[in-house]
């Protein structure tokens, strides 16, 4: 640990630390096994000015919240089984995204947005499959655009029937732009909505009743008002019942981040990141302890949020959505370690000796989102496997998250080159949004050279042997390094941004799809060219204009 | 295999110490003295008198001495370093000169020196069977010092290659070796240095035309805001002036020997001007349309983005920069004739950035009129009348506005059938060529010139003409 960094707040930072003494938007309560998560969203702490957040609507602050509650659910309530989303507005349980919000931002606020509020809700899926952790969104009131969205990534919906709520999805014909949040892809592919239902569906601006919406298969259960609570109740029970989560014991606090933002970057404990603003570049330097740490359940639990791969997987996390909010410029991301390998790859083997404790279970899901994380960031990820890196088991999958990767090669001193060593965790720990590990969407679902490299798990493997396995993309010697590494992220750096954004998405998920890169990759893509075109965010412009009176003037060139 | 590295490949890199360029060259030097001797001429084992660069000063530039080519010292020059060059042009204009290559123009830094290094060998390569029928030993000595400095230029290429391009570089520069001039498998880069260059005449015009472009192109690299491509192209194009000595003094022979042939036959007739054994001059203004054209293409489009974005970003300058008051370019137009669909011409305003391949081409053209000029004159003296032209820039042209456009030499439009007409009036013929290889009879001894060229005026530094200057 590192005594001189200190807890610091940088004044024009927008920061994602949360904690539940201050929650301005949710009101949380624990109840035996039940977390319920009422939605209370004050319309006068938007994170930013300009806008009320007027009948439950949200913001990205409202979503930061939204993070942390679910965050300490999984490490501080081992006990919660079932999550129930709610909201304690009358007769409204959440009107999606801020719509003044969305017409003041800037196109660069309003995907990331989009992608981190996009991440919470796959994050709730993943906590789902993953961790059997449920959620039952207990609709009791009208839910309209992202708030169905939220309520489309619990496990189930329960909606009430009081003969005037309605779900709708009224981004397309209200505000001319799409229900970006998944809306549209969990419709179809989580819950098998019909298309020309779907289309219906998402072209109504009132949107459906109970009956209808049930019946579509909108939601799973109505009921009417004198009965929602115990509707309510016997749904947590059935999804209690079958639950696999709700360990005993006491939970994890998740204490804040030991973080100094300076000019030069973020520096935490595991985790520094330094910036270079001339080349557009941040270095992320990942530091693995010393000694593996503690071997058992007993010595993990008593870590807490310290044990490093915990404390790491929360730096890096905070890192990535600091810099991906707050240093739109850096394009480029340098990926790099310090430390033993031989150390990474002792707790790689902790963990997997210990992965029915539900701590070790619920930091190995923040390790697999965080590097989903990694996946889904639109800046270039190169990684360098220098001297004194450890890219081995966990850490590897930075380098095979990676754009591109450069080893160094030491023909002269191979005793002192760096080497690769993957583990067990490479081949199944960490699976990416589409389902698949790393590898083998390197490989473009090829096996063969997945067997390969699995047959040299736990072999220290130097930067020939690398290049030969395609777990690296060049291996520069000693002499070539530094021109060649320098030449290749100034090159880099100099291409258009946004054509690297399509480019990286487009390369880094071969192979086969899932609902989470069907979001990512269609439903995001056209909402992020859609926000950008004057039908939505010109003059006259349906986001513009909303709430104004004026009816949109659109450009009737289907395009 | 190790070298003594300051002894063997004289520099001013500080090669003794820079394991970047060591271990390049460990690899490359083998490799290019086989190709040499694969390649280049034969005579491998031949004393020749030559000038080898071992300095970049006064004294250094040029030192004579007897070597066989093989063991030439191929040396790795840069002209002297400015600290405090500035970007002369573009939009960087002021800023400090770059002494990396910045990974955003590495592609095309990349290019640039790749093109401009594959021309090297593939003259050398081009010209590897001229020896057997040199006019004089003179000439001989002359067509190897081209040579070996052909070769110190492709060295002078790839020293940038291997410096600042990493392995990318190290592979463009074997590369370098392995495309060979002709080769359809794997022909030289561009088109013109794939045709052999087997008679003398044309080595003349080569080495005043062809090479006349690489002055060009090396003048517009000097200004480049790279700083270690700019002294390399400085220093390169000391000994490129000696290339278009040779072209120019080799046509001016040829002027001269003809207009003594008229003299001595006391005709003008050109059949019998072969029949004596010399080149009449409507032989000599084919060859000079034939190469002047071909050289043109060499300069790439009248209107080219490449050409603009070379020279927004500092990459390539115009030739002499230094001559032009304004220097960013941004507004001004530059204006061109180009053909119309009326078959005739119309002029287009072109922003000049666009235009900077055809400002280098027009700043060629005036080069090449010099010696015209100076050949007219030796003409006119001799009470002949003849004039000696070039033909217009419009004229047999593959690139840019007028590829593919019949026009006569004056660059007017004419049909397709005038123009395959005149083309057998215009570029050397069959007869031509064949009469031309009839002349090319080797003449090897000392002070001898064959009966086409008159001699030249003096020798090599100061040397007798009737020198040794190979010996065989």
């Amino acid at each position: 640990m590192n005594a001189v960094l200190q807890a610091s707040t940088p004044t024009n930072y927008v920061l994602y630390d949360r904690s539940p003494d201050s929650y301005a938007h949710w009101r949380v309560s624990y109840e035996g096994s039940v977390a319920t998560l009422a939605m209370d969203v004050a319309e006068d702490k938007g994170i930013k000015p300009g806008y009320k957040l007027k009948l439950n609507s949200y913001d990205l602050g409202v979503d930061m919240e939204l993070y942390d509650v679910l965050q300490r659910i999984r490490f501080e309530h081992p006990e919660v089984s079932v999550v129930v989303l709610t909201s304690m507005k009358e007769r409204m349980f959440c009107s999606g995204a801020n719509i003044y919000m969305l017409g003041l931002s800037s196109h660069a606020w309003k995907v990331n947005f989009c992608k981190f509020t996009n991440e919470t809700r796959n994050g709730i899926e993943d906590s789902s499959l993953h961790q059997g952790l449920r959620f039952l969104a207990a609709v009791n009131g009208t839910v309209a655009g992202g708030g169905y969205e939220l309520a489309l990534a619990c496990d189930e919906i329960l909606m009430i029937d009081d003969r005037s709520s309605t779900v709708s999805l009224p981004e397309v014909p209200l505000l001319g732009v799409l229900p970006g949040t998944g809306g549209l892809t969990r419709l179809i592919d989580k819950r098998r909505v019909r298309r020309d239902l779907a289309d219906v569906f998402c072209t109504t601006s009132e949107g459906v009743r109970g009956d209808r919406a049930q019946q579509w298969g909108l939601v799973d259960h109505i009921a009417r008002p004198q009965q929602f609570k115990d509707a309510t109740a016997a749904r947590i029970q059935a999804l209690s019942a079958a639950a696999p989560r709700g360990a005993a014991g006491q939970g994890i606090t998740l204490t804040p981040l030991t973080r100094v933002i300076d000019d030069g970057g973020l520096h935490y404990v595991q985790v520094d990141v330094s910036l270079d603003r001339a080349a557009r570049t941040a270095t992320i330097t990942i530091t693995a302890p010393d000694t593996a740490g503690p071997v058992d359940v007993v010595g993990i639990h008593a870590a807490g949020a310290a044990w490093w791969p915990l404390a790491m997987a929360r730096e890096l996390d905070d890192a990535i959505l600091l810099l991906r909010l707050n240093e739109l410029e850096i394009g480029t991301w340098i990926l790099k370690t310090r430390g033993k390998a031989s150390v990474v790859l002792e707790i790689d083997a902790i963990i997997a000796a210990n992965a029915r404790d539900w701590f070790v279970a619920e930091t190995v899901g923040m390790l697999r989102r965080t590097l989903a994380r990694l996946d889904v960031s639109s800046r270039t990820l190169f990684a360098i496997v220098d001297q004194d890196s450890c890219f081995a088991g966990t850490l590897a999958e930075l380098l095979l998250a990676a754009d591109r990767s450069y080893m160094l090669q030491l023909p002269d001193t191979p005793e002192e080159a760096p080497h690769i060593t993957l583990s067990a965790a490479n081949f199944g720990r960490y699976p990416m949004v589409n389902h698949q590990t790393r590898l083998l969407t390197r490989f473009c679902g090829e096996t063969a050279p997945v067997a390969a490299a699995k047959a040299r798990v736990g072999e220290a493997v130097d930067a020939g042997a690398a290049l030969a396995l395609g777990l690296i993309t060049f291996a520069p010697d000693d002499i070539d390094w530094a021109g060649e590494v320098r030449i290749a992220v100034e090159e880099r750096a100099s291409l258009s941004p946004d054509a690297l954004t399509g480019m990286e998405a487009s390369l880094r998920f071969g192979g086969q799809e899932s609902m989470e890169t069907r979001v990512f990759g269609r439903l995001s893509a056209w909402q992020n060219w859609i926000f950008i075109r004057p039908n939505a965010v010109g003059e006259h412009g349906a986001l513009k204009v909303f709430g104004t009176g004026s009816k949109a003037q659109f450009n009737w060139e289907r395009v | 295999m190790s070298i003594n590295y300051s002894e063997r490949i004289p520099n001013n890199v500080n090669l003794a110490s820079d394991r970047t360029l060591q271990r390049a060259l460990e690899h490359w030097q083998p490799r290019f003295i086989e190709w040499w001797n694969e390649m280049g001429p034969q005579f491998g084992g031949n004393d020749v008198y030559l000038r080898t660069a071992i300095g970049v000063d006064v004294e250094g530039w040029a030192s004579y001495g007897r070597v066989k080519m093989p063991d030439y010292r191929w040396g790795i020059f840069l002209a002297d370093q400015d600290p405090a060059r500035t970007i002369g042009f573009g939009d960087l204009l002021g800023q400090p000169v770059w002494q990396q290559v910045p990974g955003e123009f590495r592609a095309q830094f990349r290019r640039l020196i790749v093109t401009q290094g594959d021309t090297e060998p593939a003259s050398v390569e081009q010209q590897r069977l001229l020896g057997l029928t040199c006019p004089s030993l003179y000439d001989l000595r002359n067509l190897f010092q081209v040579n070996v400095e052909e070769g110190r230029h492709l060295w002078a290429m790839v020293y940038l290659l291997h410096a600042y391009f990493g392995r990318d570089g190290r592979e463009e520069a074997e590369e370098l070796l392995s495309r060979h001039s002709g080769d359809v498998d794997k022909p030289r880069i561009l088109g013109t240095f794939n045709e052999p260059i087997d008679d003398w005449l044309s080595f003349f015009c080569f080495t005043y035309f062809t090479d006349r472009d690489g002055k060009y192109q090396l003048k517009s690299l000097a200004e480049s805001a790279f700083d270690p491509l700019a002294r390399t192209c400085r220093f390169m194009l000391t000994e490129e002036a000696h290339h278009m000595f040779v072209g120019e003094t080799g046509l001016s022979r040829v002027v001269r020997r003809t207009l003594e042939l008229m003299k001595e036959q006391n005709t003008d007739d050109p059949a019998s001007i072969q029949c004596a054994g010399g080149i009449d001059f409507p032989l000599l203004q084919r060859y000079l349309n034939f190469w002047f054209t071909s050289s043109l293409d060499l300069f790439g489009s009248e209107v080219s983005s490449n050409a603009a974005t070379t020279f927004a970003n500092g990459i390539k300058g115009r030739p002499d920069e230094g001559l032009y008051t304004e220097h960013v370019c941004l507004d001004a137009s530059y204006e061109l004739t180009v053909p119309d669909d009326a078959n005739s011409t119309r002029i287009e305003q072109v922003p000049l950035r666009n235009a900077m391949n055809e400002v280098a081409r027009g700043a060629y053209v005036k080069d090449c009129e010099m010696g015209m000029k100076r050949w007219n004159m030796m003409i006119k003296r001799a009470g002949v009348n003849v004039v000696l032209t070039l033909p217009s820039t419009q004229f047999r042209r593959g690139i840019g506005s007028w590829a593919n456009i019949p026009t006569d030499l004056q660059g007017r439009r004419i049909s397709e059938a005038a123009y395959a007409e005149g083309l057998t009036l215009w570029l050397p013929s069959e007869p031509d060529r064949a009469h031309v290889k009839s002349l090319m009879q080797r003449v090897v001894t000392p002070g001898k010139m064959a009966g086409w060229i008159a001699p030249p005026d003096r020798g090599i530094n100061n040397m007798p003409i009737a020198y040794e200057y190979v010996q065989l």
